[in-house]
C-alpha cells in the first residue's frame, strides 16, 4: 500500500499525543493524511468522518476507514466511549454548532484533540483595531471560518461543556510550540493557531 | 448476439446441494441446483475467496461473456486482473440466485414431478437465497470469504451474510442498496408483475407446459421498473424531448420520442433472457426484505459486536434506492460499533452507476479491497 506519510507539523504534535494502538475518530478527516500518519506512527484504529465526497473518496482509496457524512448531524450514532481519541483538525471553527460538536465528542471519546486558527493572535486584533476590517477579510463571506474564536474562547466554551484543557500548545510558521498544562494568556496572545488536548473532567 | 448462444442453459456449470435447503416459508427444497462461475485462483489457505451476488436481473457471468445468452459481462469493469476485483489476488465467484433461470433452481426448473415448478414454486427470500449461496461456499469447503460484494439485490445478499454468518465474512461491500424495500420499491415491483400476470400467454404461470411466454407482460414489467434505474438527469441528459427517427409526432401511437423506443428496446431485449415466474419470485423476495424487522425494528441491532468490516457505497441520483437508505445502514452500523466507511458518489448515472464508469468508485473500493487483503495476509 503506497501512503504517503502527512509531514505537516502539527499533524506530528497531535499524533504524539495518541498512544499506541488507541481508537481515533477524525471529525472532518479531510483526504486522510492525519489518519493514514496515526496509524502509520501509532498503529492507531482509525476512523474518519468526512462531509466532502471527493476527499472522503480520496482517503478511502488510500485504505481508510472514513464514512462522508456531516459531523453537525451524524455524530449522534457514534456509540458513547466508541473510541479513545476524537480529534477535530482545523475543522471546529468551520461547523454550525461547535459547541454541539463538542458535546458529542465528548460523549464518543474521553480525550479530544482540537486544534484551530486563534483569532485572539495579537496581529488579528491590531488588524481588526487599526483597519476595521476581520482578519482575512477578503474571505470572510466565503471559505472563513463560521465561528472565529479565540484561544480563550475555545478553552472557556470547553470547559463550560465539561472538557478540560490538559495540554496546549502553539504554531507559528509551521512549528509547534511544547505542549503546556498553563501558559493561556501568552498563547492567546502569539499563536497562530492553538492545539488543545482535552479530557471529559 | 444469439448466433453466439452456446450452451443450453442445463449445461451451465452448477453444482447440487447434498442436503434439503430449509426456506423462510417452511418448505424446504431438496436437491437444489447451484449455477456458477470463478475466476482467479483459490489460495492453499482457502483465504482469497470473494462471493459476487448480482441484482434482480444479473446472472453468475459476471466477469465472462453469459455462455447462454453471449451477453458481455455485466462487472467487466470491476472484475479481472489487476481490476479493483483482482483476480491476480482474489479467487472470485457468482452464483446465480435460488429462484433466479440462468442454471440455478427456480420456478422454470422442474418440480420433483418432471414438470416445470412454475408457480407451485415456494415464495422464496432474500436470506434463503443467503442460506442456499452459503450450503454452496460450504460444498466448496470455504469457511470464511474474504469478501461478500453486491449491488442493488446484490447488496441485500451482502447485508443478509453479515447477519447470518458473521463470522464467515471478513470483508462486506454492499452497494446501492437498502434494508428494507420502501413502499414505492414495492409500489413499481407490483406494477411488473401485475403486467406479467395479465398477460394472457402466463398461463396462470404454467406458460411453460403449455409452450407460451408471457413476453408482452414481461417487457412491460422490465420497461417500468428500468425507470427507476435511471436519473431524470441522465433521461433528460440523452434524449430529453427528441424524436425518433422522424422530425415530427407522428399523431400516432408509435414509438415517436427516443426515450420511447429505448424503453421499448430495453422491454424486448429482456424476454429473451428472463424467465417471467422467476421476476414474480425475485422481486417478491426483494419486497418482503426488511432486516430490521427481524429485530423489532432497530436495525443496529442486526450488527451488534460484528466482526465484519464494511464499505458501502451510493449514488446521489439513484431513487430506486437514493442515499438516504444506505445512510441509514450505515449509521447503524456506526452505532453498532462496526468498522464502516460510507461514500455517496456524485453522478448523474442513477441506479445503475455501480456498473457504469465511476472512477472514485473504484478507487475507493480497490483501496478498501487492497488493505484488508494486507491485514487477511493475502
Amino acid at each position: 500500500m503506497t501512503r504517503q506519510v502527512s509531514s505537516r507539523a502539527d499533524h506530528k504534535a497531535i499524533a504524539e499525543r495518541v498512544p499506541e494502538g488507541a481508537r481515533v475518530l477524525d471529525v472532518g478527516c479531510g483526504n486522510g493524511d492525519l489518519l493514514a500518519l496515526l496509524v502509520e506512527k501509532r498503529s492507531v484504529r482509525a476512523r474518519g468522518l468526512e462531509l466532502s465526497g471527493e476527499l472522503a473518496g480520496t482517503a478511502m482509496s488510500r485504505g481508510l476507514s472514513v464514512i462522508q457524512g456531516d459531523a453537525d448531524s451524524d455524530l449522534e450514532v457514534f456509540p458513547e466511549n466508541g473510541f479513545d481519541f476524537a480529534i477535530l483538525s482545523k475543522a471546529i471553527q468551520h461547523m454550525r454548532r461547535p459547541d454541539m460538536v463538542l458535546q458529542e465528542l465528548a460523549r464518543i471519546a474521553p480525550d479530544v484533540i482540537v486544534s484551530f486558527r486563534n483569532y485572539g493572535l495579537w496581529s488579528r486584533r491590531l488588524s481588526l483595531f487599526s483597519s476595521g476590517r476581520m482578519p482575512g477579510h477578503r474571505l470572510w463571506h466565503d471559505e472563513a471560518a463560521l465561528h472565529p474564536s479565540t484561544a480563550r474562547d475555545m478553552v472557556e466554551l470547553c470547559s463550560a461543556l465539561g472538557l478540560e484543557t490538559v495540554a496546549m500548545a502553539s504554531v507559528r510558521d509551521g512549528r509547534v510550540g511544547a505542549f503546556r498544562d498553563s501558559g493561556l494568556s501568552r498563547l492567546n496572545w502569539g499563536a497562530d493557531e492553538v492545539i488543545l488536548h482535552l479530557r471529559r473532567a | 448476439m444469439s448466433d453466439r448462444h452456446t450452451l443450453p442453459i442445463s449445461e451451465v456449470k452448477h453444482l447440487t446441494l447434498d442436503k434439503p435447503l430449509p426456506l423462510d416459508c417452511g418448505e424446504q427444497l431438496d436437491g437444489v441446483r447451484i449455477a456458477y462461475e470463478c475466476w482467479g485462483e483459490l489460495n492453499a489457505e482457502k483465504s482469497n475467496a470473494i462471493l459476487i451476488c448480482h441484482a434482480l436481473t444479473g446472472d453468475q457471468f459476471a466477469a465472462s461473456a453469459n455462455l447462454v445468452t453471449g451477453r458481455p459481462p455485466w462487472w467487466s469493469r470491476m472484475i479481472g486482473p489487476g481490476l479493483p476485483i483482482d483476480t491476480d489476488r482474489f479467487h472470485v465467484i457468482a452464483t446465480n440466485v435460488l429462484g433466479g433461470c440462468m442454471g440455478t433452481t427456480g420456478p422454470a426448473s422442474d418440480a420433483p414431478d418432471g414438470k416445470p415448478w412454475g408457480t407451485r414454486f415456494p415464495v422464496i427470500t432474500i436470506s434463503d437465497m443467503v442460506r442456499a449461496q452459503i450450503a454452496f461456499i460450504d460444498t466448496l469447503g470455504i469457511d470464511t470469504l474474504f469478501s461478500v460484494i453486491g449491488g442493488s439485490m446484490g447488496g441485500m445478499q451482502v447485508l443478509d451474510w453479515a447477519v447470518q454468518v458473521p463470522e464467515r465474512v471478513f470483508t462486506a461491500i454492499p452497494i446501492a442498496t437498502a434494508a428494507r424495500h420502501s413502499a414505492q420499491n414495492i409500489a413499481f415491483y407490483e406494477v411488473g408483475r401485475q403486467s406479467i400476470m395479465a398477460d394472457p400467454d402466463w398461463c396462470d404461470g404454467q406458460y411453460l407446459a403449455q409452450d407460451k411466454r408471457p413476453s408482452r407482460g414481461l417487457a412491460i414489467a422490465r420497461m417500468a421498473a428500468h425507470i427507476t434505474y435511471v436519473s431524470e438527469e441522465a433521461l433528460k441528459r440523452k434524449f430529453d424531448r427528441g424524436l425518433q427517427d422522424r422530425e415530427q409526432t407522428s399523431f400516432s401511437f408509435d414509438a415517436d420520442f427516443q426515450v420511447e423506443s429505448y424503453l421499448r428496446y430495453q422491454g424486448h431485449s429482456f424476454v429473451d433472457r428472463f424467465d417471467a415466474n422467476s421476476y414474480l419470485y425475485v422481486t417478491r423476495a426483494m419486497d418482503y426484505y426488511d432486516l430490521a424487522a427481524r429485530h423489532d425494528g432497530r436495525l443496529a441491532d442486526a450488527f451488534v459486536d460484528t466482526p465484519v468490516r464494511f464499505c458501502l457505497f451510493s449514488f446521489s441520483s439513484d431513487w430506486h434506492y437514493p442515499p438516504s437508505t444506505t445512510r441509514e445502514i450505515t449509521r447503524a452500523l456506526a452505532a453498532a460499533g462496526a468498522e464502516v466507511s460510507y461514500l455517496e458518489i456524485e453522478t448523474d448515472n442513477g441506479h445503475d452507476a455501480f456498473f457504469l464508469e465511476e472512477p472514485l468508485f473504484e478507487d475507493a473500493l480497490a483501496g478498501f479491497l487492497k488493505v484488508n487483503a494486507g491485514k487477511r495476509g493475502i
